[in-house]
């Protein structure tokens, strides 16, 4: 990186750990935080969207929709989250290559399930066997995301289910009196209501969120642990400048601070939001700010 | 080979008894249920040792917290702080790298980078810095008549703390520690996930269900298979802490009871 980085024996300490660090392989490091950082940002709103979703079955009055919606919110209770995630990226996986089979090669005879191989025509495979690392590499990443949202669209649904009933029934009723009907109660009453009943579950939920992107490894994206578990190995000089022991120890204690950093700011900025939006409501929050400033 | 063969080969497999070799092929039903079942075993184990050592520090964790006294609230505030904050899935990572660092230097340190230890460390802290957070919290929310009432009475040091907080927050805090304990049994599966090698190819209910799936490529039947198992888990858990809920809440009359209320679960 540096042009004093030509030599790595020559250098002092301070030079080394600065020429150390810049390495290519640790850029792949640095890009894989921001790989996590993107998962975040994508995953919240996708898993926000399904949580609605989820709870606006749920609270239906079609009794099938209804059905789903409180099965898949039950669905993640009692069972461990990572054994979803090891599912859902195999089976989403292959119910893609299933459909596009279906579609694109109809006159396929033989079954797709063959004792203990899945096989599909070429043309079904996803991505396609000679699309370039990166899409290969984008494609598992995006399946990862799909889990992700799947899984906390669920606890989601759970927090937002349960701010929707916490919105005062008078107010329902009130509408209803006002002649609004049911899907204007919902949108113009209820929705605007619940966030300040749903902020304490679904910021709980980014905390989680947060602590579950080190599971990215197991679906196998290369992320942070992936990274760091290789970089941090012990290296000989034959085969890199930068020769040291088993420093893997010390990478994981960098990630822990990591994380433990970026929980601590989340929760400051969420203690904020909260302060903002319980501003003015008929809540305990909101009457004692009321006090404090009178 | 019959079902019950099968159990008698790889029942108890998960422990080091029985048939040496995993089946390779032909996979059947059983074969899955019995391992998955026999992986179990290991999930069990991890979770109800770091429940039972865990309980103790975290209330040790919970009285530190709420103590006044900063040489004992700091360290039990850093401690659910890092604990708390970082996933748990990281903190395996880095104990058993710092294990085997330590190994590495002196040889006291060599059981410590097997799971049946390093893991149920690493575990029994984490479930005691979630578990003296709610404590804590269940300190703070003790009536003040209570405590008052213990004064009244001559009651101080020791005696105060053993004949009415100690029961009272237990009470308050059951229900959450509930769901605590349903956590933690659930995240006894990222053992062999991370890092800590399954020696002799000794996993858990997840490592082997991960197995199957690897090796069938059908994911659909070893996870339901597990999550019936966990489901069932979860039943056992929450019925024998029912029971402890019915017998601290024994005083009180009926209406009055906490009801036990679950939430779904969560990842650490």
């Amino acid at each position: 990186m540096f042009p004093f980085c030509a030599d790595p024996e020559q250098l002092d300490s301070l030079r080394w750990t600065l020429c150390y660090l810049t390495t290519g392989k640790h850029m792949n490091l640095y890009w894989s935080v921001l790989t996590v950082l993107v998962l975040l940002g994508i995953t919240a709103p996708v898993a926000l969207s399904f949580g609605f979703a989820g709870a606006s079955a749920a609270r239906s009055a079609f009794a099938p929709l209804r059905w789903f919606g409180k099965t898949y919110i039950a669905l993640v209770r009692g069972v461990p989250d990572i054994a979803f995630f090891l599912f859902f990226v195999i089976a989403l996986d292959q119910a893609i290559e299933y459909v596009r089979h279906r579609v694109l090669c109809p006159d396929w005879s033989e079954p797709v399930r063959q004792g203990n191989d899945f096989v599909v025509c070429q043309a079904a495979k996803m991505p396609l066997g000679e699309a370039p690392q990166w899409v290969h590499e984008t494609y598992g990443f995006f399946i990862a995301v799909l889990t992700f949202a799947i899984v906390f669209g669920a606890f989601a649904a759970n927090v937002l289910f349960g701010a929707m009933r916490a919105v005062p029934h008078a107010q329902l009723e009130t509408a209803a009196a006002y002649g609004m009907s049911t899907r204007q109660t919902f949108w113009r009453v209820l929705v605007p209501q619940m966030w300040v009943y749903a902020l304490p579950g679904l910021s709980n939920l980014w905390m989680v969120l947060i602590k579950a992107t080190p599971l990215l490894f197991l679906l196998g994206v290369e992320d942070i642990v992936y990274w760091a578990r290789e970089l941090g190995g012990s290296k000989t000089p034959r085969f890199t400048d930068y020769p040291h022991g088993d420093w893997r120890m010390w990478y994981f204690l960098g990630l822990l601070v990591f994380y433990l950093a970026f929980t601590r700011v989340s929760e400051i900025a969420l203690d904020r939001l909260m302060k903002r939006l319980t501003h003015g409501q008929a809540t305990a929050g909101g009457e004692a700010q009321r006090k404090a400033a009178a | 080979m019959s079902c019950l063969q099968t159990i008698q080969d790889y029942g108890l497999r998960a422990v080091g008894i029985g048939e040496r070799l995993l089946p390779r092929d032909d996979f059947t039903l059983c074969q899955q249920f019995t391992l998955i079942g026999s992986g179990m075993i290991w999930n069990i184990y991890f979770g109800v040792l770091a429940l039972i050592a865990g309980f103790f520090f975290a209330t040790a964790l919970g009285v530190g917290k709420s103590s006044t006294n900063p040489w004992f609230r700091k360290p039990a505030e850093w401690l659910i702080f890092i604990f708390r904050g970082s996933p748990l899935f990281i903190q395996f990572f880095f104990g058993y790298f710092l294990f085997l660092t330590l190994k590495s230097q002196y040889a006291f340190f060599d059981p410590f980078t097997a799971a049946w230890l390093g893991a149920l460390i690493v575990l029994f802290l984490n479930t005691a810095a979630y578990s003296g957070e709610i404590f804590y919290g269940a300190l703070l929310s003790i009536p003040k008549g209570d405590v008052e009432a213990a004064d009244a009475y001559g009651l101080t040091g020791w005696n105060r703390f053993r004949r009415v907080i100690w029961p009272t927050m237990l009470r308050l805090a059951w229900p959450a520690y509930t769901n605590e304990a349903i956590f933690l049994f659930h995240a006894t599966t990222l053992v062999f996930f991370s890092g800590f090698p399954a020696w002799q190819q000794r996993g858990d209910a997840l490592y082997y269900a991960s197995y199957f799936a690897d090796k069938t490529f059908n994911p659909f039947v070893p996870y339901p298979i597990l999550a019936g198992y966990f489901i069932l888990l979860t039943i056992i858990v929450i019925s024998i802490f029912g029971l402890i809920n019915g017998r601290l809440n024994r005083h009180l009359p009926q209406t009055q009871r906490s009801k036990m209320r679950l939430r779904p679960n969560l990842i650490r």
